[in-house]
């Protein structure tokens, strides 16, 4: 009996909860780690980068005014549908990091529980980060955390996978939506992750991912004034310092990139919340 | 508007003496401990009041800066970083005593120099910057309880640029904390303002404090580019306007340098219908006419529910009416001069523009002395959100009415801004100032208050109003390492 031939995945962008191909219809071949092919890739432009932060735009009311409780269930459902395809992730992270299948699979099982993780992490954060401020006078006041609004992320360029769900993970959980730029030349995973994100109750324009080149879409991003923060952690070598000064236009936050990508099992702490979030302080009189 | 009859109860003048300060004809750097020449041409410093010039003070330059950050970097290594964390809170616990002790000759010379009104200086400045000194002793021994990870560890030497509207309290905001941290500190105060900082130099030597943990190093706009560039300071701390921010960014970018920011604002200062109309129109002087409007988080541009904006402005009107423009050290008086004619020839250029553009000007009968730099207090009606005075910050004594019909309405209004700093809400429904609160997009809300401040409460903005809070215990992460 002649084996079954398999139906390959078309490898899209992931924009406001579609799947489109870019604008600019170009794509770009990715291999694996020993250089065959796996797939023609969407190579994302400036106008899809555009989109992506309409779209981001669009969901941050809602998803930033979501209940903390709500927005926790929704990014652990992530991890709950992630499980469900893990030999899907393995595959991918396998090939594209040329990993063993067991060191692929702790890979997969990682970024699964980080999501879990960042998923308890939703209602803790106005406790642990605000509280009430004894002010000299007859005040309440009080300062709680809030999202700083629109993210663009410039996911590491080695850990296809875990690397990318621990910089998108915190900017969602802390309540901001996110234009990310995967890997470029490990897209495949982000691809199978934007599938987990549409089929995980993550509304969509929350998360979108753009498969594609750093170098190239990440100035417009840094320079984009609808833009409030960039996480810098995967931009090209030699070019951060030309990302921050395009940030400082719009007075962005900006996540520097630390020297080497990080080992990515590492406890994050808060070190990649703090950054996307604002404090906001309210003051009220006390009074009869 | 028509002149009230001269009224039998005119106050008297009440000038607080200013026999209390002693003002040198010429001050330098404090570098190290000692105060020291200046490399630059040295520059004068002005009573806006009266234009008389007060003292002339050395400007730093890149030389001179690079010698404060050296006298820095060595107290960090060799006194203030390895001493026990309780003695560098009992320094700071020494400085806000200090301060205390000389409340009325901060005060007196705040005034002088700035222009601010004595009651100002004396009931708010000058308090709340001891306040900053009390609080921030208590926590430099306590890093471990602040919530920012095991062991927190400060940066190093830190840079940092202060503006003109509160000298001695920008100062306090920045200093304190800075030192509580582990840090020290080479600061440059504005051109115009210089002279409390020099003042605070003095009670630095007076507290023992160890030399080379505070530089002052005086100038204008090329000192503190010096102080940001210098390759060996760890962190810039600046408060000033958006535009220099901006540039500060991008000067740091591609750095190890850490970056605060507390930039401009334009705050909305919302009145819905419901609210107590007497309360609020004193909330919405307090919010755009104390310190003559020189205030960051002034509330500039007010909006009022359309159904009680007849009302509204015609109690702003009448209250304005009773304010007292004069001699910033009278006790009575309201609103002081404009810090400089700089910044006065900017106020009328925007209030020119705000005519031009169509919006209606109105400004009590309100006499401007001869000499120094002054501007009424001044309120445009019929303002459009296009306008320039509804969107450019004036940082003077001008304040722009718009309505709104639904709350949504207002709170698109209220965000509809590139700043983010501060607003205000007016209602007596709970619910209604809890759920616009929620919305509003900026890092201070005022609901049925403005323009209050306290060392525990963080202050700093959203969007291009900066980044980092300055006070309260997320403040001090502006001064340490990245807690993990």
């Amino acid at each position: 009996m002649s084996e079954r031939l398999s139906v390959r995945k078309t490898y899209k962008l992931y924009v406001n909860g579609a799947f489109p191909r870019s604008e600019s219809g170009r794509t770009y071949e990715v291999t694996d780690a020993r250089g065959s092919f796996l797939a023609n890739v969407a190579r994302a432009s400036r106008k899809d980068a555009r989109d992506a932060v309409v779209a981001a735009r669009a969901a941050f009311p809602k998803w930033s005014g979501a209940t903390a409780y709500n927005r926790g269930q929704v990014l652990y459902r992530v991890a709950e549908v992630m499980e469900g395809r893990s030999a899907q992730f393995c595959e991918e992270v396998a090939a594209l990091e040329g990993l063993s299948t067991s060191k692929a699979r702790a890979a997969v099982d990682a970024a699964v529980d980080r999501w879990v993780w960042y998923a308890g992490w939703t209602d803790k954060l106005a406790a642990v980060l605000g509280g009430v401020n004894p002010v000299a006078g007859p005040y309440v006041d009080f300062s709680l955390p809030e999202p700083t609004g629109v993210v663009a992320v410039l996911a590491p360029q080695r850990s296809s996978l875990l690397g990318l769900v621990s910089v998108l993970a915190p900017v969602l959980a802390g309540g901001n939506t996110a234009v990310v730029v995967t890997s470029r030349n490990r897209p495949l995973p982000a691809v199978t992750l934007g599938e987990v994100l549409a089929t995980s109750d993550v509304p969509g324009g929350v998360a979108n991912l753009l498969t594609g080149d750093a170098g190239e879409i990440g100035p417009w991003l840094a320079e984009h004034d609808d833009v409030d923060a960039v996480d810098l952690t995967g931009a090209p070598a030699g070019q951060a310092m030309e990302l921050e000064r395009l940030a400082a236009g719009s007075v962005k936050r900006v996540l520097r990139p630390p020297a080497e990508e990080p080992d990515w099992t590492a406890d994050p702490g808060l070190s990649r919340l703090t950054p996307f979030l604002e404090t906001k302080t309210v003051w009220h009189p006390i009074g009869l | 508007m028509t002149t009230a009859p001269p009224s039998p109860f005119e106050y008297a003048p009440a000038p607080e003496s200013r026999s209390i300060v002693d003002i040198a004809p010429s001050y330098g750097l404090f570098v190290d401990g000692e105060f020291v020449d200046g490399s630059g041409t040295p520059f004068t410093t002005v009573d806006p009041a009266t234009e008389e010039v007060l003292s002339e003070v050395a400007a730093g330059t890149a030389e001179d800066v690079d010698r404060a950050v050296k006298a820095a970097r060595r107290a960090f290594t060799r006194t203030w970083g390895p001493m026990r964390p309780a003695d560098r809170g009992k320094y700071l616990f020494r400085i806000a005593r200090l301060l205390q002790e000389r409340a009325r000759e901060f005060a007196v010379l705040e005034s002088l120099d700035n222009g601010k009104p004595i009651r100002e200086s004396r009931d708010v400045d000058v308090p709340l910057a001891a306040a900053h000194f009390f609080y921030h002793a208590g926590w430099a021994d306590k890093l471990d309880w602040a919530g920012l990870g095991p062991g927190p560890r400060p940066l190093g030497v830190a840079g940092q640029v202060i503006p003109w509207n509160f000298p001695l309290l920008m100062l306090a905001w920045k200093v304190a904390p800075a030192l509580a941290t582990g840090n020290t500190v080479v600061l440059k105060p504005a051109e115009t303002t210089p002279l409390t900082a020099l003042l605070f130099a003095e009670v630095c030597r007076q507290a023992d404090l160890p030399p080379g943990v505070v530089n002052i190093v005086t100038g204008a706009g090329d000192t503190g580019r010096a102080v940001v560039e210098h390759e060996d300071v760890d962190k810039v701390a600046f408060t000033g306007s958006t535009e220099v921010g901006k540039s500060i960014a991008r000067a740091v970018a591609g750095t190890r340098k850490k970056l605060t920011l507390e930039l401009g604002g334009k705050a909305a200062n919302i009145v819905f219908d419901d609210a107590p109309i007497d309360q609020a129109v004193e909330g919405i002087v307090l919010g755009i006419f104390s310190n003559q409007g020189h205030v960051c988080c002034a509330g500039s541009r007010l909006l009022v529910q359309e159904d009680v904006h007849d009302e509204v402005v015609a109690s702003l009107q009448r209250r304005i009416g009773t304010l007292r423009l004069g001699d910033p050290l009278d006790k009575n008086t309201d609103i002081g001069a404009i810090n400089s004619h700089l910044q006065l020839a900017r106020i009328r250029e925007l209030v020119d523009i705000g005519e031009a553009e169509g919006a209606q000007r109105w400004q009590p009968a309100c006499e401007l002395p001869e000499r120094g730099f002054w501007f009424p207090p001044t309120v445009f009606t019929d303002v459009s959100p296009a306008h320039r005075i509804a969107r450019d910050e004036v940082f003077g004594p001008v304040l722009s009415v718009l309505t709104f019909r639904t709350p949504d309405e207002a709170v698109a209004k209220a965000n509809n801004t590139t700043y983010g700093l501060s607003a205000g809400i007016w209602s007596e429904k709970g619910s209604r100032i809890l759920a616009i609160a929620d919305r509003l997009r900026a890092g201070v809300v005022w609901a049925n208050t403005f323009n209050r401040f306290d060392p525990t409460s963080p202050f700093g903005g959203y969007k291009q109003s900066g980044y980092g809070r300055e006070g309260g215990r997320v403040g001090l992460a502006a001064y340490l390492k990245e807690a993990r």
